[in-house]
């Protein structure tokens, strides 16, 4: 019996897992509009790598990834690229996001499909394989896996961790997968134990799922893996919790478990792992529990992309039904307009109705009851960040390691006095960034106006060394040479040139001022004939060079317009 | 008594000794407040103080010749770091200083004549082009400290305010159920 | 805006400040059985006071009456105050003490979970050092065998300062335990002397030991139900039993017994509900060792030192000021920094 070690608070929320766990999953029907948002993982968004108007075949790559973290996006079927616009993605400033439209063709026809041998390439090539199969973290973060993989020269990982907790109440996806498809997971963590070189698998799953953890031990009979029942407690199923639970390790605050020499990945994960490796299927569909205010909970495959209202429609929502959680109700994301299209993060869509998530009560001031310190997973002191996230010390809640909070939800779920905490420790976040951010802006204009400073400085003593030089060789030579003019401005060199003039002799300003005189006129006359002067007398290169430019204007004028059109309903939702 | 007094000179001029040795020894290169305001402005360099660039503002909220709420730019929330910093009273902005929501510049192509003025009034060299060339902002650069709108002999340089999407959106502070609103209501009423 | 997460518990702020209420009832009980029901005129007068004082200041200050007024803490605040002044105190300094408490300790500092000290103590603090007198003249226990103030004239006197004909109010009231032997260790009478004397019991006080019982039965109740830690009540009763025992066993003759100190005055009152407001104490764990230590440190020394009989309040206000800095010293590792000696 492996000793298990605990994390500092934790809560028992209502479970309501069962129902939803105790049916078999089923799969969504083809929709016929897909859209795809470039920006599913945590890093880059993934780059556009089809035209508008492609016809694409499932498991076709449409976006590649782009920087070191990223991941590929790939066509969940068979169709028809219809747009590249922005469109509603799951995000709680309901903004919209690039997104790649899809129309099927119905005929959800495959890409060629070939199995890779994994143990045949190097490391580096079968991570870049995870990459462009668009790979990424279903537990909720989504974070790129070939990222986690990729180590440090001297790191190295020991333990590898497979989460299957799922400690969130409502949600069953990994609970149903690992019932039906033990044997594909253990497929996938073997995957990631070569990748990762651990000598030691553990697999953590919560001790209210016990028929997932029977199918779960006889799938890892075999293998050197151990199946570790942890008792339920929420968020055992935070990877920083989980590792603490089966290793007794920390993660370093603002660290990764590699530091510590450990690799966490989902059950889910692992999954869609074995379906590339010996399949050969990118990342184009995941399983998603569809339950709440609805006649029949289930869990239902999904194609990434297919609007939640196709899923929601599956399980068949009720009468009474205000609004959607993306997610689970702890850490998920209120949805009202259904129009959104599915992504990776999404493993739970719960109809909330106002019997089943009653609206929380007026808050009431915090009287540092410190229930939330008591719940609080990441040892964190809540009731002191609230207080100097309220009243915007954003100095200090960074001193109260603010940035360690996971933002589980366990304090304001403890809150007696009913005080949005989360939300506060979010808004503090956000603030923060945004801080860094200017001060960083602000670093970079600093340095530009320094050198731009020196600059001016460095051409003022240049002219008046060449000046001195000038009129020493005029000396030297009667027959004088006539200098050529340094206003004679140059296309191809920087801006700076033009900066001359301003220090120039008086000729130099005077014939500036005659041109700007000139070319105002021209621009009044510009105003009064719509053609525009500046593009007569043209040679055909540069016309063409203008046609391509509004062309692609247009194109963006498109866009914008669309992204103004789609935008509406969110809004007015 | 004599001794006394040349114990107290003797002393005197032992401590006079140590303090300039220091003085020497530790000197402190330039003049450290001024670095530590400066890191505080927003480096637009828009001059909206009345002084040619930040830097300048920064010396003169150092020697006490400026007012700690002259600089929109950096909001509130700069008076309050420079308020904190100089150990001074917070201070709200006067009339018409009131920041704006940022926004950066952007020039009409078809309009710009490329005369060049805008790029020498731009204080961090965020404009690209040459004479006769047309210009164009390069936005992640631009401060928008609104210097290049003035020079413009066309007009056709506009401030266009950034967009908010969802690279920079930020979480709202949390609407507190309890906060009186009876106050609003009064003032509505009053209006 | 609509945020995660979208589930809570169904506690709230007034349902923990009533099992705080409900937590007293035992305490409460045992004061009538011992002392007559006089008791309950005084929590009544305060409660009504402090209700109509919160009610007044939420309007001044301009914010929702209905769910300030249902949160029961001034009622806590009222019941307190009311357990730890003189059942006999004529009407009016009920009425101030409360006032005082709720208007200016609570509310002036701004309201519920602003206010620094303890309102209730602050009430108290204010009436013995306005009238120190009216708070010497405690109830004696029924079976000591001495002149006991019928009700009536108990409300006769509350109300209206009159006593029956050939009364004086020192013939039918009494000090404190503490008092008494506060003032007779003075007189040159040994701690064991002076523990003969009638108003003693086997612990403490007569009847003010059963009293005491009944709030240690509350607060364990409280402690059951997860409304108080019990770092701060266990630490606080350890640490007095501890120091009370090192000098009572120095010298027996001059220093009372801790469990004397326990039994006597407001120290099992103060050790479950005035020390454990979770507002006016630290927030982190070791933070409430500390002020639990500090506070019984503060008891022993004013009670046996000190000016006044009792240093329960005097040590939960002084404790009140250390909060912040308590707070700033004891900030628990977080997450991910444990081990690594940062």
């Amino acid at each position: 019996m492996r000793t298990l070690f605990r994390f500092h608070g934790g809560i028992h929320p209502d479970e309501h897992k069962l129902e939803s766990s105790e049916s078999p999953a089923r799969r969504a029907p083809l929709a016929k509009k897909l859209v795809l948002p470039l920006h599913q993982h945590i890093g880059n968004g993934a780059k556009v790598a089809v035209q508008v108007g492609d016809r694409v075949l499932k498991g076709q790559m449409l976006a590649g990834a782009q920087g070191m973290i990223s991941a590929a996006i790939h066509a969940p079927t068979s169709g028809t690229v219809t747009a590249v616009a922005p469109h509603p993605v799951p995000h709680p400033s309901r903004l919209g996001g690039l997104c790649i439209h899809l129309e099927s063709d119905g005929e959800d026809r495959w890409i060629a499909l070939a199995p890779l041998d994994f143990h045949a390439m190097p490391k580096s090539e079968l991570l870049g394989k995870l990459r462009d199969a668009g790979i990424v973290g279903l537990g909720g973060a989504t974070f790129p896996t070939h990222v986690k993989y990729g180590l440090a020269p001297g790191q190295r990982i020991d333990t590898l961790v497979i989460n299957g907790a799922e400690c969130e109440p409502w949600i069953t996806t990994d609970d149903r997968l690992m019932r039906e498809h033990a044997e594909g997971i253990v497929r996938g963590i073997e995957v990631l134990r070569h990748l990762s070189g651990a000598a030691e698998v553990l697999v953590g799953i919560e001790d209210n799922k016990p028929q997932a953890i029977a199918a779960m031990r006889a799938a890892c009979a075999a293998a050197p893996i151990e199946v570790v029942v942890v008792p339920t407690l929420y968020p055992s199923g935070g990877e920083k919790q989980l590792i603490r639970i089966l290793t007794g390790k920390e993660v370093p605050s603002g660290g990764r478990p590699t530091n510590i020499g450990v690799a966490c990945n989902n059950v889910a994960t692992a999954y869609a792992i074995h379906r590339f490796v010996d399949h050969g299927e990118p990342m184009i569909s995941r399983q998603v529990t569809v339950t709440g205010n609805v006649r029949v909970p289930q869990n239902i495959e999904v194609l990434i992309g297919t609007p939640l209202a196709e899923v929601v429609a599956c399980a068949e929502a009720l009468p009474g039904t205000s609004g959607y959680i993306l997610g689970g109700p702890m850490m998920g994301l209120h949805v009202d307009d259904l129009h959104l299209p599915m992504v990776k993060s999404a493993n739970c869509i719960i109809a909330k109705s106002g019997q089943l998530f009653p609206p929380p009560p007026p808050a009431m001031p915090c009287i540092r009851c410190t229930r939330c310190a008591q719940a609080c997973p990441a040892d964190l002191q809540p009731q002191d960040l609230y207080w100097f996230a309220k009243s915007n010390n954003f100095g200090k809640t960074q001193e109260f390691h603010l940035f360690d909070c996971i933002e589980c939800g366990a304090c304001a779920y403890v809150c007696p006095s009913h005080i949005p905490l989360v939300q506060y420790f979010r808004f503090a976040k956000s603030e923060i960034w945004q801080r860094e951010r200017e001060a960083q802006s602000a670093e970079v204009a600093r340095e530009r106006h320094e050198f731009r400073q020196f600059r001016i400085e460095r051409e003022k003593q240049e002219k008046a060394e060449r000046l001195a030089q000038k009129e020493k060789a005029a000396l030297a030579a009667k027959p004088a040479v006539p200098a050529p003019l340094p206003v004679a401005a140059d296309p191809n060199a920087d801006p700076d040139n033009t900066l001359q003039m301003r220090v120039d002799a008086d000729i130099a300003r005077a014939n500036m001022q005659m041109r700007i005189d000139a070319a105002v006129a021209r621009a009044k006359e510009q105003a009064a004939i719509v053609q525009p002067k500046n593009t007569d007398d043209l040679t055909p290169h540069q016309q063409a060079e203008i046609t391509e430019i509004e062309t692609r204007r247009a194109k963006l004028r498109e866009i914008a317009s669309h992204a103004g059109a789609d935008d509406e309903p969110s809004k007015s939702n | 008594m004599i001794t006394a007094l040349l114990v107290m000179i003797g002393i005197s001029l032992a401590l006079g000794a140590v303090l300039g040795f220091s003085a020497i020894k530790f000197k402190v290169e330039g003049n450290p407040l001024v670095e530590k305001i400066d890191a505080v402005l927003p480096q637009t360099q828009c001059g909206q103080c009345g002084y040619p660039g930040c830097k300048p503002y920064a010396e003169a909220i150092a020697k006490g010749e400026a007012d700690i709420n002259k600089c929109p730019p950096g909001g509130e929330e700069g008076i309050r770091k420079l308020a904190d910093l100089l150990g001074v009273d917070y201070k709200p902005f006067g009339e018409g200083a009131a920041p704006k929501a940022k926004a950066v510049a952007f020039i009409d192509e078809q309009t710009c004549i490329g005369c060049t003025l805008c790029l020498q009034a731009c204080p961090v060299d965020a404009i690209a082009g040459a004479a006769k060339q047309m210009h164009t902002i390069i936005a992640s650069e631009c401060t928008g400290c609104e210097l290049c709108v003035e020079p413009c002999p066309v007009d056709c340089i506009s401030m266009k305010l950034i967009p908010e999407d969802i690279s920079n959106w930020k979480w709202p502070y949390p609407v507190y159920a309890l906060t009186p609103v009876r106050n609003e209501a009064r003032k509505v009423e009053a209006s | 805006m609509l945020s995660s997460p979208f589930i809570t518990t169904p506690g709230s702020v007034s349902q923990i400040m009533l099992r705080v209420l409900l937590a007293l009832i035992p305490g409460i009980a045992a004061y009538v059985w011992y002392f007559g029901p006089a008791i309950l005129v005084s929590i009544a007068l305060a409660s009504v006071t402090a209700l109509a004082t919160e009610a007044l200041m939420l309007k001044l200050r301009n914010r929702p009456l209905k769910p300030f007024l249902s949160d029961n803490s001034a009622l806590i605040t009222a019941w307190l105050l009311a357990l730890s002044i003189p059942p006999l105190a004529p009407w009016w300094m009920v009425v101030v003490g409360t006032a005082f408490g709720i208007a200016v300790a609570k509310h002036l500092y701004g309201g519920l979970g602003n206010n620094i000290f303890n309102p209730a103590m602050i009430g108290y603090a204010v009436l013995i050092i306005s009238f120190p007198g009216h708070m010497t003249h405690w109830l004696t226990p029924h079976a000591i065998g001495l002149l006991e103030l019928p009700f009536a004239d108990q409300l006769n006197y509350i109300f209206h300062g009159i006593l029956p004909a050939g009364l004086t109010l020192d013939a039918v009231t009494t000090a404190t335990p503490l008092d008494t032997l506060k003032t007779q260790l003075h007189l040159g009478l040994s701690v064991n002397d002076i523990r003969e004397m009638p108003i003693y019991g086997f612990l403490g006080g007569k009847g003010g030991e059963m009293v005491a019982l009944g709030f240690a039965v509350g607060g364990i109740y409280m402690l059951a139900a997860r409304i108080i830690t019990w770092y701060l009540p266990l630490v606080y009763l350890a640490a007095l039993f501890s120091i009370a025992g090192f000098f009572h066993l120095y010298d027996p003759a001059h220093y009372a017994s801790p469990m004397f100190h326990w039994f006597s005055g407001a120290a099992m009152l103060g050790a479950f509900f005035i020390f454990t407001d979770p507002v006016g104490s630290p927030t982190t764990r070791q933070g409430k060792v500390i002020y639990a230590a500090g506070a019984a440190l503060l008891t022993w020394l004013i009670r046996t030192f000190g000016g006044f009989p009792d240093g329960v309040a005097f040590a939960a206000l002084l404790m009140n000021i250390c909060v912040p800095l308590i707070d700033a010293y004891t900030q628990p590792k977080v997450f991910g920094m444990k081990g690594d000696g940062k």
